[in-house]
């Protein structure tokens, strides 16, 4: 039973964690950029609907919808104004200069907000569920805020899936993603293209951040943790497919979990990553074993 | 008269470095050493990520290795300190040794974040081997001369000489074999293959050589300082702040890693002189700046100014 | 160069498989010392991907390949390079930042046996006579013409001292006098004794230049002979054309197969 409950946390745990990846693998896949901005985004999320709540009264996950347009809109102009600049620069060069860009928010952050962790306390609180009232035979606990983060998660990638697939926008950027010169002689403005996924990237990790602000402390020091976090998720289950997002966030969640359980929860960062460069040598397409297009 | 100037340019260098600790005060020499720690850390870089082409943010995990290597055997055996930085070298060469094989099969994004990983794994398992390296509480290693200003001479004249040592090095692997070697896998790997170069062996020597000279720096800085934490010498700008500087020096010369570091650090400098608060921030911009506006680094500059104008600068690699 | 030698590259039963595609189909065949062979076949029959496997940058999923009595299965390519099997790129892949002269020398200090960098200077110049680049020798390679380009990826082979020359499309987006200049090289590199499997999209170019044909159609090899008994077998009409127009091309002219 005691497996089971440590199960059921990883995969509570792992749906959060694959809105969290979601918008880093999009970028990933389309930019051809690795986004050393997207941990701080999401702190800056979590930030974002820390002081809705106490200072306005709005919910977390009210909040949400909100973030995620704010985000977007930093996402974009960072994109069209600076990253794009470095578009078709080497690997390093872009690597650099976002890192440069997170030096900056992280610092920013923390010069405004402290080192302090915060946490949004929902009054009143969610509680929990305990299964064995409803089935004798089962006896583990759900807490609510969890598990409405998870659903609001998978919400987001399902959104997520449904933009790249039903919108004329998704089409373009998928377009962009499977070949972005042919895409340009098609008549697909690039430069537009990667602002726009770019923002959406930001606008997932906002949202993300909004959706974790109840769960897990915020403070700027914990955006290197969800980077390192969505990393893991996009070897884990492959870079820029949605499914694979969603595999690779369950997967790192159960896993962490178990890690946590077995090796004390300190270590799980040390067990993640060692599992990142095992996976990255003997299968770096990850578990899926393929590389998506949306 | 190329070479006669390059000459005399390197003699007024050598004059300059001899002189400055019999002129100068602590701080310029403290600035000095650090300014030889960034070149040596530079020229490190350079061999995997300028020649070889690998964008490696590894050098963080060479130096924190280093840095607890030499630490670990000098406050255990209380041995000589040059053999305890030698130590700190060996260790992380043998590192790069070890997982270079493994992650120099990766290419672009995935070799970066690998590349990347590497140190934070490193620093959390150092951080929980409390008993030998005194986990997060760090490792006190207590100078062994008393006189403030020899010490800090001592390291200026240890500190420069693995300077030198790391741009020798730098020229003559860009003259060997192996530089033949790494030129081509930068700029054309698969061609390379079909060549008959044995392409992840070279790769692999330039990860260790890179690992050894950041490894020996990383244990000099241990010592000179006298305190080191897992957060400290594993911090992942250790890692980036020498791509910088290589950038601004230019990719794929032998010299960018001397200019590009001694620009760096009057920048830095400037920054933690003046806006200490929020110096991390000023120097992400500043970073940003860089790539943005001098892709190219200086001789971005240089061809932008019209009296600067001169041949390539690039031309000066070829042996 | 007399016929009844042992052959110096045998393939039996390759194959190679991407994803539910397969690209080599249980292809057999040798090469003899000192041979111009031509390997045709349309667009996406697996040429390019057969000699990727015989310089082992690709690995065949079955079958056996070997050069001078030795397998090359498993070998890694720098190794197949450096035992005397050497390839050219359809797509030329020189490294553009340096000079011709070091592009080729690189060659030659690799997979060349050059002892040192000055003695693989002088076999990389050397290399360029051959090829007619010597005038070239200092310029940078990315600014080269395509059809020195693809001399380029000759010189560059030929500084590995190789046996055997895999030569991939060296005459593709060539004019006509340009692929007779190509031609004449390709000849003066047989009677250097190298043996030439010579991969070609156009058929012309292939019977000019090769005494034995090898015909590749949707990864399997469909005819093997003389240009003669190639040009009028049924199979490779039929690859080339579509059955439709074979069947009309053989009905016009009874007796060609003869």
């Amino acid at each position: 039973m005691l497996a089971l409950q440590i199960l059921v946390n990883g995969i509570l745990l792992g749906g959060i964690y694959a809105s969290i990846a979601g918008g880093f693998s999009l970028v990933w896949g389309v930019l051809n950029v690795i986004n050393i901005l997207h941990g701080s985004f999401v702190v800056l999320g979590a930030y974002m609907a820390f002081f809705a709540y106490t200072l306005l009264g709005i919910h977390p996950y009210l909040f949400v919808p909100i973030a995620a347009l704010l985000l977007f809109a930093i996402g974009l102009a960072v994109q069209y104004a600076i990253v794009n600049r470095v578009i078709d620069a080497p690997v390093l060069v872009s690597l650099t200069l976002t890192f440069g860009l997170t030096l900056f928010l992280d610092n920013v952050m923390l010069n405004a907000f402290k080192a302090d962790f915060r946490k949004v306390n929902l009054r009143p609180p969610l509680g929990i569920i305990d299964v064995s009232d409803y089935l004798p035979a089962i006896d583990i606990i759900v807490p609510v805020d969890r598990l409405a983060s998870m659903a609001f998660a998978i919400l987001l990638v399902a959104l997520l899936y449904w933009l790249l697939r039903r919108t004329s926008i998704g089409r373009a950027i998928v377009a962009v993603r499977m070949d972005r010169y042919a895409a340009s002689l098609m008549g697909v403005d690039t430069r537009i293209i990667f602002a726009v996924t770019f923002g959406i990237g930001a606008a997932m990790a906002g949202a993300a951040g909004a959706l974790l602000s109840p769960i897990f402390p915020i403070s700027p020091l914990a955006s290197t943790a969800y980077l390192g976090k969505a990393f893991v998720i996009c070897i884990l289950g492959g870079l820029g497919s949605v499914t694979g997002v969603l595999v690779g966030g369950v997967a790192l969640g159960v896993l962490e979990s178990f890690g946590a359980y077995i090796f004390g929860p300190e270590h799980s960062l040390t067990l993640s990553f060692t599992l990142l460069i095992l996976l990255l040598i003997f299968r770096p397409t990850g578990l899926l074993g393929k590389r998506g297009f949306i | 008269m190329k070479r006669t100037g390059g000459l005399l340019l390197l003699g007024l260098c050598a004059v300059v470095l001899v002189a400055l600790p019999f002129t100068s005060s602590n701080y310029i020499i403290r600035l000095a050493t650090f300014a030889a720690m960034y070149v040596a850390l530079a020229a490190s870089w350079n061999v995997i990520g300028g020649m070889a082409g690998y964008p490696s943010f590894a050098t963080a995990a060479f130096f924190g290795l280093g840095a607890y290597g030499a630490g670990v055997v000098l406050s255990k055996t209380g041995t000589f300190l040059v053999l305890g930085w030698l130590c700190g070298g060996v260790a992380a060469a043998l590192f790069a040794l070890l997982v270079g094989p493994a992650i120099l099969r990766l290419r672009g994004h995935y070799f970066a974040v690998a590349s990347l990983v590497t140190a934070v794994v490193l620093r959390e398992i150092i951080n929980s081997a409390t008993n030998l390296t005194g986990g997060g509480m760090g490792l006190n290693l207590p100078p062994r001369i008393s006189d403030v200003d020899l010490l800090a001479r001592q390291y200026y004249a240890v500190m420069v000489l693995l300077a030198v040592g790391a741009v020798g090095a730098g020229v003559l692997v860009s003259r060997a074999k192996i530089g033949w070697a790494l030129r081509c896998i930068e700029q054309n790997e698969d061609a390379a293959v079909v060549l008959g170069i044995d392409t992840l062996y070279y790769k692999t020597a330039a990860f260790a050589l890179s690992g050894l000279i950041a490894g020996i720096t990383g244990a000099v800085y241990a010592t000179w300082i006298g305190y080191i934490d897992p957060t400290d010498v594993f911090e992942d700008i250790l890692s980036v702040k020498p791509i910088v500087m290589v950038l601004i020096g230019g990719l794929g010369t032998l010299y960018a890693p001397v200019v590009g570091a001694l620009c760096f650090l009057l920048l830095e400098e400037l920054v933690w002189r003046n806006i200490l608060s929020f110096h991390a921030g000023v120097l992400g911009l500043l970073i940003v700046a860089l790539l943005v506006f001098l892709p190219g680094g200086l001789k971005d500059l240089a061809t932008r100014l019209p009296w600067a104008r001169r041949s390539p600068a690039g031309e000066a690699v070829r042996s | 160069m007399t016929a009844d030698t042992t052959p110096i590259a045998t393939l039996s039963n390759v194959t190679k498989r991407f994803g539910g595609l397969v690209a080599v189909r249980d292809v057999s065949f040798s090469l003899k010392p000192g041979e111009i062979v031509g390997l045709i076949g349309p667009n996406g029959a697996g040429k390019t991907t057969l000699v990727s496997l015989m310089a082992q940058t690709l690995v065949p999923d079955a079958g056996e390949i070997s050069f001078m009595g030795r397998s090359l299965v498993g070998l890694p390519a720098y190794k197949v390079a450096r035992l005397g099997l050497a390839r050219t790129f359809q797509i030329v892949q020189p490294f553009p930042k340096m000079t011709v002269l070091e592009n080729v020398q690189a060659g030659a200090l690799f997979a060349g046996a050059s002892p040192s960098v000055a003695d693989a200077r002088d076999r990389a110049m050397e290399c360029l006579e051959f090829c007619g680049l010597a005038q070239l020798a200092l310029s940078e390679a990315s600014s080269l013409t395509l059809p020195n380009r693809k001399r380029l990826e000759v010189a560059k082979a030929l500084a590995t001292r190789p046996k055997l020359l895999l030569l991939d499309e060296v005459n593709a987006g060539l004019t006509a006098a340009e692929v007779d200049r190509a031609l004449e090289l390709i000849d003066a590199l047989a009677r250097r004794g190298i043996t030439i499997l010579l991969i070609e999209h156009l058929m012309k170019v292939v019977l000019k230049a090769c005494a034995r044909v090898l015909v590749l159609h949707q990864g399997a090899l469909i005819a093997d002979g003389t240009p003669r008994e190639v040009v009028h077998d049924k199979a490779v009409a039929e690859a080339y054309l579509g059955s439709r127009f074979a069947h009309a091309l053989s009905g016009k002219t009874p007796g060609a197969a003869a």
